[in-house]
């Protein structure tokens, strides 16, 4: 009993289908479980969880995976009895769901990745699940064996009875077909009663008139002929007995042998045709519920199409630039104007594709109700947790490695972002936490907040910290500001750091990284007392990115668009050397750190001073701004980013590359490592390179 | 004319196995994903079985057997439940509610085309 029968190719292409729909199912499951709350009867939630693990159970069985099969069979029965209000959803059974659904996912890992779960693995939950059904009217039932086969060879025949009841007619099943069916059975001999049909006037369509006995010679056990009928036993008078004991009962009128012909059947089978003059009233409610249907795509295959656009794009820029270079001549403009729409449909043609890459954030979401419950109960705290904006849709990509980011911040914020409830009250406040938790759409970006009121960042004891750490240098003056983005200092990251400081730190330098690495950003904003609101901006996918295209001696580089704040032509005067060969310029007041792009990536040909360049002015993920020295701008584009880890190796200081207009690659520049890499050994020598460090202490002071 | 089936379940796995299956025996397979979407199918033309998983969302099997059989062009369509081996219970309701049969989960493709030739013969 299962699907071993199918071809091999079938099987995978199933099995495929399968692991796809167990993970959609098993996301949906940890919404809609992390959404129940005790002493409620969410039954529209617990019908949709049972579906989930009912579905899960039934595909499992199809590829005998038994162990999931066998531990989701317990967890739907506690969920039947739950949504038949046989057992009650308590303080008891909501976290053993909870934990149920961790089994179940783990188990559908275990069975995907081809291996056999362990024996023992999740029988403490399921053992948990069953003793909760005690209370209810027993146990879960136990999944059936399969059926022993056949019993040993039964006689030589049977003879068969079979007559049905009207009933059978009204579920549509067929004296017709059974009969052909117990003729595969062995040899068949059949006599049909009509005495009891009607004239033609007096016959009702849907009544049985007719009976059957049959002799039916067989090796088959009994129970092959029971299943025959097995559908409408309810539904008829059915004898079979063995031929042997046959012989002595004898049948009271032999009747008439008839073949079996379409004829002695039909009777009751026409049913009535006439459609109902007026609709059905939830005819239309259901055509309206069917509207709005999708599709499932493999992502392959939407990949393959955002490359393609992508292409698409790069050559309708190459055309352009081909023609802009070339004299248009006669009809020219028209030509020009065809070209200026063709950017148009382009451009919207690139936005639909991505469009179809976008999911909403509420997978990530979903998982957070929990995450703040559990963290929270662990600390005796009572914390709420408010989402808005569930439905931003944001690249899949995307989403994928916001995940651990945003559980992180979280759980840094239940766990020392809010503070106890003795010091809540202490302090005047709602003894309850609340973190909102939201997402927008703003231009290109999407914006996720994460917001708490609770005590905020204690800049005095971080500032301490971070000077003991040597992070900061005694003699520094950091703004507000800049104490606040300490927190996102690799030496904050440890565990004993945080509880000392005022809570903040854990591994946030991670999760900034994590943020960097998919183009976006993290902002810190802190009220002592208040509470705290980290932003994240990611851009909405990685698969483009707006740029700038600058000249560095023969090359070009992009620069993101996003971390440029302005570019200035410096006077001579505005340039200081320090010393280690460092240079700054004072723009308005303040002083930036100078990085030429022709020294960090050993380009020859470039302009060698700043006042006969440009600097563009670009500002890094912790808000500090640095002089990016280059020849000149060309121009601002939007590029298809290609990677360059999918061929080489990740190159320091370059995030990726793409294709221009003019065919030619141009790399990307990865603004957070330019500091890094200028600050190591140069490919271009440049005097007295030594002690970075104090540099950073002497900007930070003239700052 | 090869006769038309209808499948109905919330499981792609599930649609895919038992219209893979019919197929491959000659029949045209139509899938719905749940009850609702069933009806519409069903309001677009005749169907000689339907076969309907009973847990979906927006209309159970359940309640979908009884609305087809409440259509008098629909009356006779044989329908069989697809249930899982503990669903005695799942079996009766489906029975009330008119269905013909019913083909237990999971089920080997030979199994499945020997219930239907009981309710549907190619």
């Amino acid at each position: 009993m299962s699907g071993s029968n199918f071809g091999s190719d079938e099987l995978a292409q199933f099995r495929k289908t399968f692991f796809e729909e167990c993970a959609e199912l098993l996301v949906d499951l940890e919404e809609r479980l992390g959404a129940l709350h005790p002493y409620t009867q969410d039954v529209e939630g617990l019908n949709a969880i049972f579906r989930a693990v009912h579905s899960i159970k039934a595909g499992a069985g199809a590829f005998n995976y038994t162990g999931l099969v066998r531990f989701a069979h317990t967890f739907e029965a506690l969920l039947d009895r739950l949504r038949d209000g046989k057992a009650e959803l308590d303080e008891r059974t909501l976290p053993c769901l909870i934990s149920a659904g961790d089994v179940l996912a783990a188990l559908v890992d275990t069975v995907r990745e081809g291996k056999t779960a362990d024996e023992a693995f999740g029988a403490d939950v399921r053992d948990e699940l069953e003793s909760l059904m005690d209370g209810a009217s027993g146990g879960a039932s136990p999944v059936p064996a399969a059926k022993a086969d056949a019993a040993p060879t039964g006689p030589q025949g049977y003879r068969i009875v079979f007559r049905p009841d009207s009933e059978l007619f009204r579920h549509a099943n067929e004296p017709l077909y059974l009969i052909r069916e117990l003729k595969t059975l062995g040899t068949l001999e059949i006599a049909c009663d009509t005495s009891r049909l009607p004239d033609l006037a007096g016959l009702k369509t849907d009544e049985a008139y007719l009976s059957w006995t049959m002799t039916l010679r067989t090796d088959k056990p009994r129970a092959a002929i029971a299943e025959v009928f097995e559908f409408v036993e309810d539904e008829c008078e059915l004898i079979i007995e063995p031929l042997a004991d046959a012989v002595e009962a004898t049948p009271e009128a032999v009747p008439q042998a008839v073949t079996i012909a379409p004829a002695a059947v039909a009777v009751p089978v026409a049913a009535p045709t006439v459609e109902r003059a007026a609709p059905h009233p939830e005819g239309k409610a259901e055509q309206k519920a069917s509207v709005a249907s999708s599709i499932r795509v493999e992502l392959a295959r939407v990949d393959r199409l955002v490359n393609m656009v992508g292409e698409l794009v790069i050559t309708q820029a190459m055309l352009a630039q081909q023609f802009n270079e070339n004299d248009v001549g006669q009809g020219g403009h028209k030509t020009l104007q065809g070209f200026e729409d063709l950017a148009v449909l382009t451009r919207e043609l690139q936005e639909c594709v991505m469009a179809i890459r976008m999911q909403p954030v509420k997978s990530i979401f979903a998982r957070m109700p929990r995450l703040v419950r559990e963290v929270s109960a662990k600390l005796g705290k009572t914390v709420h947790l408010e989402m808005s904006g569930e439905q931003t849709e944001v690249d899949k990509t995307v989403i994928e490695e916001l995940a651990d980011p945003l559980t992180h911040m979280i759980r840094n914020a239940v766990d020392h972002g809010i503070e106890s409830t003795e010091e809540r009250i202490a302090a005047g406040k709602s003894p309850d936490g609340t973190i909102h938790l939201s997402a927008q759409h703003v231009g290109s970006n999407i914006l996720i907040h994460v917001e708490d009121d609770g005590a905020g960042i204690d800049r005095e004891r971080l500032l301490r910290k971070a000077i003991e750490r040597g992070i900061v240098s005694a003699n520094a003056k950091p703004t507000g500001e800049e104490i606040d983005e300490l927190i996102f200092s690799p030496g904050f990251s440890t565990a004993a750091a945080v509880t000392d400081v005022s809570g903040r730190g854990v591994g946030m330098d991670v999760v900034r990284r994590n943020i960097i690495n998919l183009g976006g950003r993290v902002q810190v904003q802190s009220t002592l007392g208040k509470g705290t609101r980290f932003t994240l901006v990611i851009p909405l996918t990685l698969a483009v990115l707006d740029g700038m295209i600058v000249a560095v001696g023969e090359e070009k580089y992009i620069l993101p668009l996003t971390s440029i704040v302005e570019s200035i032509r410096p006077e001579r005067g505005q340039i200081r050397a320090l010393t280690g060969g460092y240079e700054v310029a004072s723009i308005r007041g303040e002083f930036v750190r100078l990085v030429h792009l022709a020294r960090v990536f050993g380009v020859p040909q470039a302009v060698g001073e700043p006042w006969n360049g440009l600097v563009v002015l670009v500002e890094q993920a912790n808000g500090t701004k640095i002089g990016v020295v280059v020849d000149e701008l060309i121009g601002q584009q939007q590029v298809v980013i290609k990677s360059l880890q999918d061929n080489f190796d990740p190159v320091a200081g370059i995030s990726g590359a793409t294709i221009l207009g003019n065919g030619r690659v141009a790399l990307i520049v990865d603004i957070e490592q330019l500091t890094r890499l200028a600050d190591r050994p140069h490919p271009t020598p440049l005097p007295n390179t030594d002690a970075p460090s104090s540099l950073t202490d002497e900007l930070a002071n003239v700052a | 004319m090869a006769k038309r089936i209808l499948t109905v379940d919330d499981s792609k796995t599930m649609r895919d196995m038992v219209s893979y299956t019919l197929k491959g025996a000659g029949f045209e397979v139509v899938e719905a994903e749940d009850g609702v979407r069933a009806l519409t199918v069903l309001q677009s033309g005749k169907v000689d079985l339907i076969i309907t998983d009973i847990n979906m969302p927006n209309m159970d099997g359940v309640t979908l057997v009884k609305r087809v059989r409440s259509q008098p062009s629909h009356a006779a369509t044989p329908i069989l439940i697809l249930t899982t081996e503990s669903g005695e219970d799942k079996k009766a309701a489906g029975k009330a509610a008119g269905a013909t049969g019913w083909i237990v989960k999971p089920f080997a493709p030979d199994k499945l085309l020997q219930v239907v030739n009981k309710v549907c013969p190619a």
